[in-house]
Order: C-alpha cells, then structure tokens, then sequence
C-alpha cells in the first residue's frame, strides 16, 4: 500500500548552477514529512524532483525500488500527486470540473467518467467540505476554499502519496490551519505518505511526524521535530537566534526568535 | 447504458463505466446551433451569384440531382468556393482554439505567432520572385507555414526548461514580424502586376476557388480534426499549467510539440487555400468559447464558429458590399471584431471576461 520514495545520491540544477548535491532521503511511508529551511536552500528544488518536475544530474528517485524518471508518467501518477505552489486555474473554471480534472491519470479516450471517477471526486468533495461549492468559478472562492479546492484536485488523483509545496502560503491564520488539519485527515484516515513544504517553523514542528532541515543543497538534520529541533540547528538553518520552547498546546518545539531589539537580556527583570 | 443529467451535464455510462463521458449541455446545443446556421450560410453560398438559384434547386443538385445546367453551376462555379469557405473557417477556428489553449492565452492564434506571416513571406516571395504563382502558391503557403511553425517551436526551446506556453507567444511574435518585414520588403521590391497579384492573396479571398483548393484542404482536414480531437484529454490537463499537467502525467513536452504541429498544419493547409484571411483563428475560439461558458474554448463550437464567421463573411462582401468588392479577410475582422467586443463587455462573471 505505502510505497516506498527515496532519493539516492541526487544532483539538481538549473542551468550550470548546482542547488542539491549528492542528496539522499528516504520519505518515512505513511507519516507526515515536512522540509523545512531558509530560501533558495534547494527544497523546492527536492520537491520537484521527487514528483518528477526536474530531471537530476545523476543520481536517482525511486518509488518501490523503480526510478520514477524512467517510468510513464502516467503510471507515476497514480502514485503520487503534486500541489504546486500557488497554481492558477483557469478562468472561469467550475470546482467540480477542476476536481475532475484530477481524475486525468486513470482515464482514458473512451472512458472519460467511470463510477469509480465520480465515487473519488465526490469523496474529495466531501473530504474538503467543498460539496456545497461544487458548481461555482474557482476564481470566486476565497483563498482558502481555494486552496481546498486544489486539494479536492489532488485528493481525486487518489495516490498513497502526496506532495505539497507551501500549501499555506498567501493564506491567512484561519485557512492555514484549516489546509493544514486538511492533510493531518488524510493522512490519518487514509493513510496517505505526506511530503510537504513549509515555511511557519512552528506550524513544521506541529505537524510534522518527520522533519527535515535543509541548507545549501544538503539535509542538515532529520527525525521527529522533538528530537531534532534545538537553537543551534535554527541558527545554522535560518542564521537566526532563537530560543526554543514547548507548544503549550501539543509540546512540539515553539521556536520564539530573538531580534536585535528583542533579547531576553533587555526584558524587564520580573 | 445510463443516462444522466445534473447541473448542466449529461453523462454517459455504457457498461460499469468502461465507456463513458461528461458532455457540457450547452456546449453541446451551442455546437448543433452553430451546426444549423453553418449550413444554412452553406446552401445561402451556393444559391448566391450571378445567377440566383432557388433554394428548392440548390439543396437536391449539392448531392447530384436537378437539370444539367444548374448541376453545373452548382458542383463546378459555386460548391468548391462554399466548400473552401465552410472547410477554412473550420480549420482556422480549430487551430486558434487549439494554440489558445495550449499557451493559455487567448492572443495566441496562427496569425498572431507567425505561422501566417510564414506563408505570406512565402507566397509574396514565389511571386515576386518568379517561382510559383497559380497552383504553386498553395504548396508556397503550406511550406511557409510549416517552416514558420517549427522556427517557432525550436527558438522558444531555449534555456533547456522547454516551449513554455509564453515564451511561444513572445518568440511568435518576433518571427511573425521579421516575417512581415521580409514581406513588405518584396512587395517594394515587386513589379506593378506582381505587388497586384501578390495583394490580392494577402487579403485572403474565396473567389475563383476551385476542386484543386478543395481536395488539399479537405484531406488535411480529415486528418487534423480527428487529431485534435483525440488530443482535447491532454489540453483540459494543460489548462491547468504545465506543473500541474505533469503532476497530471500528461507527457507535457510531446504533448505540447504535437499540438503545434497539428494547430500549424491547420493554419498551414486553411492559408494556403483561400490566404491568410485574418482574425479568424483568433476571434472564432473567444466567440465560442463565451456563447458556451466554459473555461477554455471547446473544440468543436470553434470549428464551427469559424465556418460560420468566413461563410458569413464571403456571404456580406457578395450580396451587401458588391460595388466595393472587398475580400473576405477583410469583412471577417469587421463582422468578427463587434461580436466579440458585444461579448466582452456583457461579460458579467469574471470568469468569462479572461
């Protein structure tokens, strides 16, 4: 069921510059795994070559022991479905017709809408609690219905794993929680392998079952966020002091970073 | 086999779904309107001219029936020029359809990115040049167009991250105007006659058209619709961006190469029949594409809309504007241009205003 995706010993680039060097990971199956890092660490850049988006210089991806860049796409595609950062939907595009569209991978010329097609699209519909919505332009729904509405997408590929880069951006408080209590469900319900990006450390240590921590192209650390997350790595990470403390809520890592102007030192003495 | 209809969509089920489909309600009653009032332009044709032919005559002598005489006008002087028309509006309002939306973009159609300017510098230069007017000028077009299509193609390859749908509009548009230079370049250079004779192609023009017009575009008709068609599953991915398309598995760079070939070859064959009869190709598709709400033109009501928009047009200049004999191509852009400006501005969605 949960299949297995690593990356052995890859090289991306763009053009002549090198953005990740020699990187190997594997993405635990079933859990939760968030990267993290400062920007233009190349974890985007790993996101995009795991769902096949970059070729690599060398080295490979492989899903069950297969490269993924030497399989049908297609076939890749009901293994693993990708959110882009902010995608655009066509204009005037309804959101059952953008859900169905997610459909794509497992249809063919002749069968176009099969009772399995319609069984997932309703089923993310309903998962993302955009039944009511269904017939109206994407481009009219807030950001964060929005936002659910590609997920729908996604969700309809119906693939064990699932990839998301920076599902939460441009979203406010509200639908970034939302979004995010949107794939701890998915993952939990139906076990799907979540790998996605993120850039609220704190929001990473909450949901996270696994973290990672890139800079320069290299995983710096990786494990549970209570494991991993101390001041050092946020000040080698993010170039950034910080104290740590615990989530009041969920006792995860709560990273409180500390500014010129405001240093523990210059609190008033209680 | 089931049966459905819910919001505006029939679905079809035949077995447990192994053939099966959504077909949009009003795309559907749009394209069999457009259907209707395609053909009736196309017995209106026929009946029109010199000599006036009752209706009652037309339609039986269109499939072999009547006195000689009749049958004479009818299958030799007037049903090749319908023919073309019918065939270059279909072509024409296909291969916009189809560049809109592989680019995204609803600027993108053949006479915007080059591939008509192709076959004009083509044309223009066989006749200036001495090599190929009369039937020449068709293979001149076809070859103009197709070596402007792949120019295209390979110059907005670059960087190695492949023809995005932008850069093909940027580049298209470099070559289409290094082709118009190149164009007025031997117009100037051109004899009296020859500048004449090359004009009068230039505005794009059903008259005088002939089987040997016919049969070439027909045939590459035949081909390229059902292409297209086939091609549609991969252009409702595409619409979503090439990220998304891939993440789709929709082999994004094949896809995007073949549905160039095909969207030129379309341009290539309609051009080289009847001249580049403008705005067609971008019009068509934006008209269809409003009448029947959906998100990116659908296919077939751009076809069609085409086919109505040039038979439409041909019908104007001959029976209202006969004292000014004006082309074709030129009546399109005045017939075209104020229905989709209507169109535009009673846009009331956002949705439909892109």
């Amino acid at each position: 069921m949960n299949p297995d995706l690593r990356a052995n010993e890859l090289t991306l680039g763009y053009a002549k510059h090198v953005v990740v060097d020699r990187l190997s990971v594997e993405l635990p199956p079933g859990r939760i795994t968030v990267i993290v890092g400062a920007n233009a660490c190349g974890k985007s850049t790993l996101l995009a070559a795991l769902a096949r988006l970059l070729a690599p210089r060398s080295g490979s991806v492989t899903l069950d022991g297969k490269s993924i860049h030497s399989q049908p796409t297609r076939q890749v595609a009901r293994s693993i479905g990708l959110l882009p950062q902010a995608p655009v939907a066509p204009a005037g595009i309804t959101v059952v017709d953008l859900v169905t569209r997610g459909r794509s991978p497992h249809q063919t010329w002749w069968r176009q809408w099969s009772e399995e097609d319609e069984r997932a699209v309703e089923g993310a519909l309903a998962a993302t609690s955009m039944g009511e919505h269904r017939n109206r332009p994407v481009d009219e729904l807030s950001g964060g219905q929005r936002q659910r509405a590609w997920i729908a997408m996604a969700i309809a590929q119906d693939t064990p794993l699932l990839l998301l880069d920076e599902p939460t951006t441009f979203l406010d408080l509200a639908h970034q929680i939302d979004v995010l209590d949107l794939v701890v469900d998915l993952n939990r319900a139906e076990g799907k392998t979540v790998v996605m990006v993120l850039h609220d450390l704190n929001q990473a240590c909450r949901y996270a079952d696994h973290l990672i921590a890139m800079k320069d192209g290299q995983i710096v650390r990786q494990g549970a966020p209570g494991a991993i997350v101390d001041a050092p790595l946020i000040r080698d990470v993010f170039a950034v002091e910080c104290e740590v403390g615990s989530d009041p809520v969920t006792s995860t890592p709560m990273i409180v970073p500390l500014g010129r102007h405001h240093q523990r030192a210059s609190l008033p003495a209680s | 086999m089931t049966l459905s209809v819910a919001a505006g969509r029939v679905t079809y089920r035949v077995g447990r779904g192994a053939v099966s489909g959504v077909v949009a309600l009003r795309a559907a009653l749009l394209a069999v309107l457009l259907a209707l009032a395609a053909f009736g332009l196309f017995v209106l044709s026929v009946a029109t001219g010199d000599l006036a032919l009752p209706l009652a005559d037309v339609v039986p002598a269109l499939v072999g029936g009547g006195d000689p005489a009749t049958l004479f006008v009818v299958q030799e002087l007037r049903l090749p020029r319908a023919l073309v028309g019918l065939l270059v509006g279909v072509v024409f309002g296909l291969s916009g359809a189809v560049f809109q939306t592989m680019t995204r973009n609803p600027l993108a159609a053949p006479d915007m990115i080059g591939i008509t300017a192709g076959a004009q510098v083509a044309v223009v230069g066989g006749i200036v040049l001495g090599w190929g007017a009369g039937r020449g000028t068709q293979a001149l077009g076809l070859a103009g167009a197709f070596v402007a299509g792949i120019v295209v193609y390979l110059l907005s390859l670059g960087g190695g991250r492949g023809a995005t749908g932008y850069r093909i509009i940027l580049v298209g548009i470099g070559v289409s105007w290094a082709c118009t230079s190149l164009t007025d370049y031997l117009l100037a250079k051109a004899l009296p006659y020859q500048a004449n004779q090359a004009i009068g192609w230039l505005f794009g023009s059903l008259a005088e058209r002939g089987w040997h017009h016919v049969r070439p575009l027909a045939l590459s008709a035949a081909v390229l619709v059902p292409v297209t068609v086939l091609l549609s599953r991969w252009l409702r991915t595409l619409q979503l961006g090439d990220t998304v398309a891939k993440g789709l598995g929709t082999p994004v760079g094949a896809v995007r190469f073949t549905l160039l070939i095909v969207g030129a070859g379309l341009a290539a064959f309609g051009t080289a029949a009847a001249g580049p009869i403008l705005f067609v190709a971008l019009v068509s598709p934006q008209i269809a594409q409003r009448l029947a709400g959906t998100p990116a033109p659908p296919l077939v009501g751009s076809a069609l809309a085409g086919a109505v928009l040039v038979l439409a047009a041909d019908l104007l200049s001959r029976y209202v504007l006969t004292d000014v004999g004006l082309p074709v191509g030129v009546v399109t852009g005045i017939l075209g241009a104020p229905v989709l400006l209507w169109l535009l501005t009673r846009a009331n969605r956002s949705g439909s205003g892109g």
